[in-house]
């Protein structure tokens, strides 16, 4: 079942400059660790050390931030769509 | 170079002024090769804070959703910083997420608000000139 991740200006150079791409997965986790197996030039930026999702990093499928439906447990199905979005932070202090 | 039309950089500044005590933030709107800025998204600090902001992550998506329809990409930040001057914090370099960025910073500290523009890289501040266009 192909899901589509869009992905951010950021980390399209590790895409060849794509910002889209598809991969066969039924949990977001597999998902992402097919996108990664091809580029590995993501892993770091999707994933921290201990193989969970970065901090700064959100992903969406569609309109839910996985953080909050299961993780990378969270179930994707055909058409899903997800979305790799950097955390937009900082500040004076 | 930073494009932002006058009409842009003065929307972006009203949103700051409107987000006082709180730090205001929003998204730039454009296109990451040249770095003309098409519109501003102001957004909800969802930090709430005078010190630190964070852009809402919901409204970052549905930002980039509508800029992606377009063809075009969210291209920057900006947000401002009430008692210090237009210069990006420490904090703002270790969370810059993307060196092709734009951060715009507004200073609110003096009677006049001050933009500028930066690039950062890999924890390098290297100001940006700004043209109305």
């Amino acid at each position: 079942m192909p899901v589509s991740i869009r992905i951010p200006t950021v980390l399209r150079p590790q895409t060849g400059g794509a910002a889209s791409v598809s991969y066969d997965g039924s949990t977001i986790g597999e998902v992402l660790n097919a996108l990664v197996a091809e580029h590995p030039g993501l892993a770091g930026q999707v994933f921290s050390g201990d193989g969970q999702l970065h901090k700064f990093v959100n992903i969406y499928v569609n309109d839910d931030d996985v953080r909050y439906t299961g993780g990378l447990d969270t179930p994707v199905k055909d058409q899903d769509e997800v979305s790799i979005l950097p955390a937009v932070a900082g500040g004076a202090n | 170079m930073l494009t932002l039309s006058t009409e842009l950089q003065l929307e972006l500044i009203a949103h700051c002024i409107r987000s006082l005590p709180e730090e205001g933030c929003g998204l730039l709107i454009g296109e990451y090769e040249t770095g003309h800025v098409a519109r501003v998204v102001p957004a909800e600090n969802v930090a709430h804070s005078a010190m630190i902001y964070t852009v809402d992550p919901k409204m970052f998506l549905s930002a980039d959703r509508e800029a992606s329809k377009e063809g075009l990409d969210v291209i920057g930040v900006f947000h401002s910083h009430t008692h210090t001057e237009a210069f990006p914090s420490p904090t703002d370099v270790a969370q810059a997420p993307d060196p092709g960025w734009h951060y715009v910073l507004v200073s609110l500290r003096d009677t006049h608000p001050v933009l500028r523009s930066y690039r950062i890289e890999n924890g390098t501040i290297t100001e940006e000139p700004v043209s109305p266009g």
